[in-house]
């Protein structure tokens, strides 16, 4: 039987993974703070987007988005396979799509930015 | 010496007269101190010899009487009846097929075995005279852990992807591999990646680790199968990214 | 003797519900539902972001209120499952090997919180919440 290339999505899982198991908690505490009416000043749209418009920013936001993005894509494969949805060519295609929109939106936005 | 009668729920089933297996209550006599395995041999003793099922070392070291005891896998020498105070029921292990009663067909499980060709292959052939492969302890201790398996096959009754696809490699065969691969006697890592990492193979595993919880010799297949995960995925990017391939 | 192995059949939708631990396995992995929920709330933030500070206003309030609080706390909790699951299986994946002995897992793991910990102060504090 072939070498399988799931690694290539497997090392972005992973990476993704590692990234939003120390990332992904206080970044979602921050718009958790904004919902309940004290938003954090770095989410101020003049902060944000002095942020967004630094070259470091726009690096910082496109790893963190991407990976959390592709980690959720290749872990929601499995998951749907696991949950009995067994057609995992028809799945992989479907959510690697929608996370290389993502990418690519991510990417379009920050160089408008 | 205390006593007590226990209440056994066995899955039977015999290949000759059945449609489908079928439970039947034993209840017998046991010593306190007495394992699952015991409670078996007194009921084919001395209320049913029709009752088939493997056992040997009774010791939790050979690897044969693995069972479902009350819906989770155990070696039947190393479930102490004193941890199951109700009835006890008892089914072959899961994800096997039944041949008779307790006993599973575990054809699929030996066939996967020698896939990974478990068995030095050594990094450069010496003669006897040039003596033996040498090793230090700390080399040792690389695999040490994965040369644990006694083959009991508790791990694969766990695995629910080898439920879900039975042509999945499985813990037990890919932790031996990944043994071999560990030693630094052996050279035999590439024809092993081309049985273990393939789809069917490690990347089949989505890290469930019941593998780990239910096995009894602590080998941790679950860890041995991450490691394989990182090593092949080193091996991807090496074979995909690096001009004219993986350096060999 | 005539042979005829009988195969139990096994539920490909429900098997999840027959022991504690693969429950506590579907926990673990569902938690990417809801980092990729958050990762695609990221990426409206930015195009709003992007269009000005109009269109981001009002998406920021538009954020605000009781039921977004209460869909980012779902998403918080996940993502703290997450984040300590992984940490716990971390020395199984990368064992650290020192001599003849192992790293013991609880300062792999140790120090994967303490690095959270960091973290989430840095940002808490760059994001100017104290």
């Amino acid at each position: 039987m072939a070498k399988s290339n799931k690694p290539i999505f497997w090392s972005l899982f992973a990476a993704g993974g590692t990234l939003a198991a120390f990332l992904a908690p206080v970044l979602v505490l921050l718009f958790l703070l904004a919902a309940w009416g004290h938003a954090p000043s770095v989410l101020s749209y003049a902060n944000l987007h002095a942020f967004a418009a630094n070259w470091l920013g726009k690096l910082a936001l496109l790893g963190v988005i991407t990976l959390f993005l592709w980690h959720a894509a290749h872990r929601l494969r499995v998951t749907l396979h696991d949950f009995g949805l067994r057609q995992d060519g028809r799945v992989a295609l479907v959510v690697y799509s929608v996370a290389s929109v993502g990418t690519v939106l991510t990417l379009l936005y920050l160089i408008r930015i | 010496m205390k006593e007590r009668l226990v209440q056994l729920e066995v899955m039977r089933y015999d290949p000759e007269g059945d449609t489908e297996p079928h439970f039947q209550r034993y209840e017998v006599m046991c010593k306190d101190e007495w394992v699952v395995l015991d409670a078996l041999n007194a009921i084919k003793e001395s209320l049913d010899p029709t009752l088939a099922y493997r056992w040997s070392c009774h010791m939790a070291v050979c690897g044969s009487c693995g069972m479902m005891i009350n819906g989770e896998p155990k070696l039947s020498c190393h479930a102490f009846l004193r941890d199951y105070p109700g009835v006890i029921r008892v089914e072959p292990l899961a994800n096997f097929p039944i041949e008779r009663d307790l006993v599973t067909v575990a054809d699929d499980f030996i066939d996967k075995l020698k896939r990974v060709k478990p068995y030095l292959i050594p990094k450069e052939k010496k003669t006897l005279a040039e003596g033996e492969y040498k090793q230090t302890p700390a080399q040792l201790m690389k695999y040490r852990q994965f040369s644990m398996c006694i083959n009991c096959m508790l791990c694969y009754a766990a695995c629910p992807e080898y439920a879900l696809q039975p042509k999945f490699l499985g813990p037990a065969a890919i932790t031996l591999a990944h043994r071999y691969n560990q030693d630094s006697r052996d050279g035999g890592r590439d024809e092993r990646q081309e049985v273990i990492a393939t789809n069917e193979g490690v990347w089949e595993c989505s890290f469930v680790g019941a593998c780990s919880e239910v096995c009894p010799k602590a080998v941790d297949p679950a860890g041995a199968l991450q490691q394989v995960k990182v090593a092949s995925t080193l091996d991807w990017f090496k074979e995909h990214l690096l001009p004219g391939g993986s350096p060999k | 003797m005539s042979r005829k192995p009988y195969v139990r059949p096994v539920s490909k939708t429900g098997w999840y519900f027959k022991h504690p631990r693969y429950l506590r396995y579907m926990s673990r992995e569902v938690t990417c539902i809801f980092i990729g929920a958050f990762a695609l709330l990221m990426v409206c933030t930015l195009e709003r972001l992007s269009k000005g500070q109009a269109a981001f206003d009002s998406f920021m309030a538009a954020l605000t209120g009781p039921w977004s609080a209460l869909g980012l706390l779902v998403i918080l909790a996940f993502a703290v499952h997450n984040a300590t699951s992984w940490f716990n299986v971390t020395p199984k994946a990368l064992p650290v090997q020192m001599g003849e002995e192992f790293l013991a897992g609880k300062y792999i793991i140790g120090a994967h919180y303490a690095v959270w910990l960091v973290t989430t102060v840095s940002v808490l504090l760059f994001a100017g919440v104290f």
